[in-house]
C-alpha cells in the first residue's frame, strides 16, 4: 500500500469523565478508502471529529495522544488552517440554505474571506461539482438555492463543498445513511473515483458498503480499536471474534 | 371499553372548550373593531382624508387634523427602533449564539424578562425623573431650548422598552439556526465570527426582521410612558427635540376631557387606525417567525 498520510498514535479522548476513545492507534495510507465500523455509540464519530479537531466545539473535553498529518502533529497547528486541509461530510446533508449552489461550493472561500477572480471561481465550482458527480445535473441552475436539490444531490453538493478546498483528506460520517439505494450507489462510485487524489476516511454502518468500496477496514468496540487491516482480510479471516460477529451481521 | 369512552368524552369537552374560547377571542376582537368603527364613523364621514392630511388639532374650534400625531408616532417609533437595534441585536447574538447555556446566560435572560415585565408607567416615571434632566442638561449644553421632554426623550424610553422584547425574539431565532449548518461552516475552517456573519445571521435574517417589525408594532402602540415624557403638544414637531404627541399619547391625554361628540369620535378614529396597523404588523411578524420555525424544525 501507499505511504501513510495520517497517523493516529495512542489517541485518548474524554468528554467530562467519560472515556470515549481508548488508546487508539491507526494509520491511513495515502489515496485509499478506510471504513470505520462498529456498533452504535462506540466512538466512531468522536474519533473522526478528532482528526479535524471538530471535537473542540464541545465543552469540557480532554484529548491525549498524537495525530500526525504528513508528519505534523495536528494539535500544534492552527485549528482553522487544519480544517481547511481536511474536508468533512456529515450524516445529514447540510447545504447552506441562504446560498446558491454556486456559493455553496465556494462556501469555504467565502467563509474564510478568500477573494477569488470570477474565472477562478467558475473553475473551482466546475471542478468540484464534476468531482462530486453533480455537475451535469446542476450546471443549468447554478444560481438556484442548494436546498431545492434532492437529498442525494444535496449530499453530493456537500462533498463538492468540501472538495472545493482541495483537501488531502476527506472525512465522511455515515454519508449515505439518510439516502436511498440509488443515491447511495452514486456516492459510492464517486468516492471510488476520488481515491486517486484524496484519502477517504468513512464511518459507515453499512457492512456491504464497506466491503464494496474500502481498502482498509477498522472495527471499533466500546471506544477501542479491536482490529484493522485490509478490507479483504478483515472480511475473510477476521482475527477477533467480535469483528467476525459484527461483520457477519450478528450484532450491531 | 369504559375508560376508553370516558377519555373520548373528556377529549370532546377539552376540544369543545378550546373551540369555544378560541371563538370567544375572535368574537371579542371583531366586536372591538366594530365598536371602534361605529364610534369613529361620525369623524370619518365628517373629515374624510383631511383627518390625516392636515395638522391643526384644536378641540375648541373643533378642528381635527391628526397629521402631527401620525408624524409623531412614526418619528418616535423609528427613532426608538434605530436606537434599540444595536443593543437588541448584540444581546440576541450573545444569548442565542455565544452563551446559550450557563449561569451568565441565565442571569441575563432573567434580567431581560424582568425588564420586559415592568409596567410602562414605571418606565414613564423613570423617564421623567432621570432621563428628562439628562436630556435638559444636554440641550443646554448644545444650546437648544431645554424642554427635557419631547419626541427624542419618548424615543429613548421606547427604545429601552423594546430592547428586551426584541432581544427575546432575536435570541430565539438565532438559537434556532440548526447546529448542522454551523458545524458545516466550522469544518470548512471558519472562525466563530465568520460563522456568525456568513451563516448564522443570514439564516436568521427573516426572523430578525420579524422581531424588528414586532418591536416596531410595540413602539407604535405604547401609550403610558410616551404620554408622560413626550410633552403633549399638538403642533407639528419642528425638531426631534421638540415636544409632540403620538396617536396613542394624544388619545390617553385628551380622552378623559373630551366632551364634544366629534372630538371623541376623532380620538376613536385614531384608536381605530392604531388597532388596524398594530394588528397587521403583528400578523405579518408572527407569520414570518412561524414560517422560519417550520422550515428549521
Ligand atoms: N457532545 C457529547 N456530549 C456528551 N457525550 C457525547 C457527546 N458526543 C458523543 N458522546 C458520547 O460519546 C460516545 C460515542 O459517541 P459517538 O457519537 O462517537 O458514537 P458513534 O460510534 O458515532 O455512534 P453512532 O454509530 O450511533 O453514530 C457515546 O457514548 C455518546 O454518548
Ligand atoms: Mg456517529
Amino acid at each position: 500500500m501507499n505511504p501513510d498520510i495520517l497517523t493516529i498514535e495512542h489517541l485518548n479522548f474524554w468528554i467530562a469523565d467519560q472515556h470515549i476513545v481508548k488508546d487508539l492507534s491507526l494509520s491511513f495510507p495515502e489515496n485509499t478508502i478506510t471504513a470505520i465500523m462498529g456498533p452504535s455509540g462506540c466512538g466512531k464519530t468522536t474519533m473522526l471529529r478528532c482528526i479535524n479537531r471538530m471535537h473542540e466545539l464541545i465543552e469540557n473535553t480532554r484529548v491525549e495522544g498524537k495525530i500526525k498529518l504528513s508528519g505534523e502533529n495536528i494539535f500544534k497547528l492552527n485549528a482553522m488552517a487544519l480544517r481547511r486541509r481536511i474536508g468533512m461530510v456529515f450524516q445529514r446533508p447540510n447545504p447552506f440554505p441562504t446560498m446558491s449552489i454556486y456559493n455553496n461550493v465556494l462556501a469555504g472561500y467565502i467563509l474564510n474571506g478568500i477573494s477569488l477572480s470570477r474565472k477562478e471561481k467558475d473553475q473551482i465550482v466546475q471542478e468540484a461539482l464534476t468531482q462530486a458527480a453533480l455537475w451535469d445535473e446542476v450546471k443549468e441552475g447554478l444560481h438556484r438555492k442548494g436546498t431545492f436539490l434532492s437529498g442525494g444531490q444535496q449530499q453530493r453538493l456537500c462533498i463538492a463543498r468540501a472538495l472545493a478546498m482541495k483537501p488531502k483528506i476527506l472525512l465522511l460520517d455515515e454519508p449515505t445513511s439518510a439516502l436511498d439505494p440509488k443515491a447511495t450507489a452514486h456516492i459510492e462510485s464517486l468516492l471510488m473515483e476520488l481515491k486517486d487524489t484524496v484519502t477517504v476516511i468513512m464511518v459507515t454502518h453499512n457492512i456491504a458498503q464497506a466491503s464494496r468500496i474500502s481498502n482498509q477496514t477498522a472495527f471499533m468496540y466500546l471506544g477501542e480499536l479491536i482490529e484493522h487491516g485490509t478490507t479483504e482480510r478483515m472480511f475473510t479471516v477476521p482475527k477477533d471474534k467480535r469483528t467476525e460477529e459484527y461483520l457477519s451481521g450478528k450484532f450491531g | 371499553m369504559q375508560p376508553r369512552k370516558r377519555q373520548t368524552i373528556g377529549e370532546w369537552i377539552f376540544k369543545a372548550s378550546l373551540v369555544l374560547s378560541g371563538g370567544l377571542i375572535v368574537a371579542v376582537l371583531g366586536l372591538m373593531c366594530l365598536t371602534l368603527l361605529t364610534h369613529a364613523w361620525p369623524s370619518i364621514v365628517a373629515l374624510k382624508w383631511k383627518f390625516v392630511t392636515t395638522n391643526t388639532w384644536d378641540p375648541i374650534t373643533s378642528t381635527f387634523g391628526a397629521e402631527a400625531f401620525v408624524i409623531g408616532t412614526l418619528l418616535t417609533s423609528l427613532l426608538a427602533l434605530f436606537i434599540s437595534l444595536p443593543f437588541s441585536l448584540s444581546v440576541s447574538i450573545f444569548l442565542g449564539e455565544y452563551a446559550q447555556r450557563g449561569i451568565l446566560s441565565e442571569v441575563f435572560k432573567a434580567m431581560i424578562n424582568m425588564l420586559a415585565g415592568i409596567p410602562s408607567v414605571i418606565y414613564g416615571f423613570w423617564g421623567l425623573f432621570v432621563l428628562v434632566p439628562w436630556i435638559r442638561t444636554f440641550q443646554i449644553w448644545v444650546g437648544i431650548p431645554p424642554f427635557g421632554i419631547g419626541i427624542f426623550t419618548a424615543a429613548l424610553i421606547l427604545a429601552l422598552m423594546i430592547i428586551p422584547y426584541a432581544a427575546a425574539i432575536g435570541r430565539d431565532v438565532i438559537a434556532m439556526v440548526p447546529n448542522e449548518l454551523k458545524e458545516g461552516a466550522y469544518s470548512l475552517g471558519a472562525t466563530r465570527m465568520e460563522v456568525l456573519l456568513t451563516i448564522v445571521l443570514p439564516t436568521a435574517r427573516s426572523g430578525l426582521f420579524a422581531g424588528t417589525l414586532l418591536s416596531f408594532g410595540r413602539a407604535i402602540g405604547e401609550t403610558m410612558a410616551v404620554t408622560m415624557v413626550i410633552g403633549n403638544s399638538n403642533l407639528l414637531p419642528t425638531s426631534i427635540f421638540a415636544p409632540g404627541n403620538t396617536m396613542a399619547s394624544v388619545i390617553a391625554n385628551e380622552f378623559s376631557e373630551a366632551t364634544n361628540a366629534i372630538h371623541v369620535s376623532s380620538l376613536i378614529e385614531l384608536a381605530l387606525y392604531l388597532f388596524v396597523i398594530t394588528a397587521i404588523i403583528n400578523i405579518i411578524g408572527k407569520w414570518i417567525i412561524q414560517r422560519t420555525e417550520v422550515s428549521h424544525g
